[in-house]
């Protein structure tokens, strides 16, 4: 059965089965949102999830804290799809965002 | 393609949801299927029911919606009652106590900790007291904002209280403007001193006279929220009192009409005036919305303005056993010489009666308090208060013979109508404690904040007045960008670990010339902000000149290039409980805090559902 993914309360979350999964105030390593080789990037707020094969990825808005850079991004996955359920992506992974070279 | 916030409005929404909500409500929290809870939640905003963040699921905010932000007679006492009995969560906050109210930025009430159960008996209670919860939050008219002496200032030009209450009767769960793309926020200023902060909001009625006749300019397409800040746009509309309704009415559904439906992040007023142009909206209103023949604007007093400006205020006291008033006239009818920065303070209403504004600190009372204060109202004024967009209350109505002896009760020690600048100046969202967009902790930091800065830094005697607006986030509910020094939450490392940080603006406020603060320092660690306030505040003294206000000092310092100069951020004596990530406890203050000992989502008497999650 497919999972419904979607954001809520104007991009505090990322909604996954109607659970409250991921959202506002996180701090991700991720790579190529900006300068750094990997960004601490805080996410103020989600403006898109969508499911991408297996990966729950979201479109988000934040600023790295390494160097300051404010930006929005592309999808970034959040999440795995595995067998019906939703596994999260651990909260210390590297993240990559969906569409370049290779996803975590 | 619509948004699933779209669809579910298409579906249920506005007076409909009441009774859907009072079913779940019987039937209990655990009715709500599990694959509509998204659903139900958004539809319950619009009755002023707003899910908890995670770690607290099960609880909802509660927001009441006093227009004007008048609390008539009686109605404090209800709201106290109500937040004793059912705004109790499974923990203490260390400051305020296990049940409190929250006045908001919006001349509105929040409680919290709601049971969904309890929502019935809760609206049964409001309503019999003229009380709602309605459009409280949601895609929807929120509450109507102005003046909070509206009808009692004495200096006022035009009264705005008839025109703000026929506002809320008349939008107020009216089906032809239930669903709208956004949340719609509407001011109605009367008084000369821009006490609506009508720049703010998507559309502001503020005073204005045309060929003899006193009434409205119409502004549309303002807010701070998402690094967005716009001011609202000048349309070129006069209207007079008696046709205000259909000129709001009309802009409300050419918003309905013609807001973004597809994306909610470029869905408020702001942005489709962005992308018109005032004409465009002016010309639109006329064409397709209104049948009367719009008069061009009249001549405005925004140049008289002074609330919330960051210029110097006038003080806090015009009572008689002063020996002064604040408010001389000056040889121009009754224009005031020198109008206010706040309502705090004891000043006369237009009766000769007075009202004293008490400052309630990041705008949350404890309901011991809150009942206290409503019986000092009852005993000495007429029992009616006010809320002001600054988190104070006002107690109207106060025979001057009567003024000493309120001014002596001890609660006023507390919430003081001549405090400390910094306690004074205090604003505050709601924070990582419950709010599911707030990145930091905020209202029990900013109490720690003010009660430091009070006792460790002092401003120049002629400097009465100094706002500091904590903001978790961008959503901008403390209005950061409108303070002397704007605080937003962010992250920061700090000895090699993640810390809770605020970015640090300066010399932002409304009046005459309105402008948003200029953000100065970026990720400054929570603890090291004090220092940073202090060192500012030193640099100040040191650089200003003669009589130089704040405001005036960061434009002429931004003006030299010299901002950067002027925040240095340090430790101090201060200290932050609150370093660590508050959004990943499930209650920040409670003793066991991480979410693996979270307490709900609970049944109606409070005891843990298990397995939910």
């Amino acid at each position: 059965m497919a999972l419904s993914v979607r954001t809520l309360d104007d991009g505090a979350w990322v909604s996954v089965a109607d659970e409250r999964r991921t959202g506002a105030s996180e701090l991700w390593r991720v790579t190529g949102v900006c300068g750094c080789p990997i960004a601490e990037f805080v996410v103020e707020g989600v403006t898109d999830v969508a499911v991408d094969g297996r990966t729950v990825a979201a479109e988000t808005y934040g600023r790295c804290i390494t160097c300051g850079r404010s930006t929005t991004t592309g999808p970034i996955p959040v999440g795995r799809v595995l067998e019906g359920r939703y596994e999260p992506i651990d909260r210390n992974a590297v993240r990559r965002p969906v569409g370049a070279s290779s996803t975590v | 393609m619509p948004t699933d916030v779209e669809r579910w409005k298409s579906e249920t929404y506005g007076n409909e949801i009441r009774e859907h909500l009072l079913e779940f409500a019987e039937q209990g929290w655990e009715s709500i299927p599990e694959d509509e809870r998204d659903a139900w939640f958004e539809r319950f905003k619009w009755w002023g029911l707003y899910h908890q963040r995670a770690g607290q699921e099960s609880y909802f905010m509660m927001r009441i919606g006093t227009p004007n932000g008048v609390l008539e007679p009686g109605q404090l006492h209800v709201v106290a009652d109500i937040a004793d009995e059912y705004a109790r969560g499974p923990a203490e906050n260390p400051e305020f106590g296990a049940a409190y109210c929250d006045w908001t930025t919006r001349q509105s009430i929040q409680l919290h900790w709601i049971r969904l159960e309890d929502v019935p008996e809760i609206f049964e209670r409001l309503e019999a007291n003229g009380l709602s919860t309605q459009q409280a939050c949601g895609d929807s008219w929120r509450n109507v904002v102005g003046c909070p002496v509206a009808g009692k200032d004495r200096h006022e030009f035009v009264d705005a209280l008839p025109v703000a209450m026929d506002l809320h009767e008349t939008f107020k769960g009216n089906d032809d403007h239930t669903n709208l793309p956004r949340k719609w926020k509407v001011s109605v200023t009367g008084c000369r001193e821009g006490c609506g902060q009508g720049d703010i909001n998507d559309l502001a009625f503020e005073p204005a006279e045309k060929d003899g006749r006193r009434g409205f300019n119409v502004r549309v397409g303002g807010g701070l929220a998402r690094n967005e800040p716009r001011l609202a746009r000048d349309i070129d509309v006069f209207v007079e009192p008696d046709a205000v309704e259909a000129v709001a009415g009309g802009l409300s559904a050419l918003f309905r009409e013609y807001g973004d439906r597809e994306d909610r992040y470029a869905a408020r007023s702001k942005f489709l005036v962005d992308e018109w142009g005032a004409d465009e909206v002016r010309r639109v209103l006329q064409a397709e919305f209104v049948d009367r023949e719009l008069e061009t604007a009249g001549e405005d007093l925004r140049e008289e303005y002074t609330y919330n400006a960051g210029r110097v205020g006038s003080g806090t006291d015009d009572r008689p056993a002063g020996g002064h008033d604040d408010h001389p006239a000056d040889g121009h009818g009754d224009r005031p010489a020198g109008g206010h920065n706040d309502h705090v303070g004891v000043h006369e209403q237009a009766d000769g009666n007075y009202y004293v504004g008490v400052n309630v600190l990041v705008g949350r009372m404890g309901v011991e308090d809150v009942r206290e204060l409503a019986d000092l109202a009852a005993e000495y004024g007429s029992g009616e208060v006010r809320l002001t967009q600054r988190q104070n209350v006002l107690v109207t109505d106060v025979p001057e013979s009567e003024l000493d002896a309120l001014l002596a009760e001890p609660l006023l020690e507390d919430y003081s109508p001549d405090p400390n600048p910094f306690m004074r100046g205090s604003i505050a969202c709601t924070g990582t404690e419950f709010c599911s967009l707030s990145i930091v902790e905020t209202k029990n930091r900013q109490v720690r904040y003010a009660r430091w800065l009070a006792e460790n830094v002092d401003l120049p005697a002629d400097v009465s007045e100094f706002h500091v607006h904590l903001s978790g986030c961008t959503a901008s509910c403390a209005q950061p960008q409108i303070a002397d020094v704007s605080l937003r939450g962010m992250k920061t490392r700090k000895d090699g670990e993640p810390v809770e940080a605020l970015d640090i603006g300066l010399g932002g406020g409304l009046g005459a010339d309105p402008r948003f603060a200029e953000w100065v320092e970026q990720r400054v660690p929570a603890d090291e902000v004090p220092g940073a306030i202090a060192t500012l505040i030193d640099r100040f003294r040191e650089r200003r000149e003669d009589g130089e206000g704040f405001r005036a000092f960061i434009e002429r310092t931004e003006s030299e290039g010299d901002l950067e100069t002027l925040i240095e951020p340090s430790e101090t004596s201060y200290e932050d409980p609150y370093m660590h990530n508050t959004k990943t406890t499930w209650y920040p203050y409670a003793d066991e805090d991480g979410m693996d000992a979270s307490p709900a989502p609970a049944r109606a008497d409070g005891t843990p559902l298990a397995g939910d999650d």
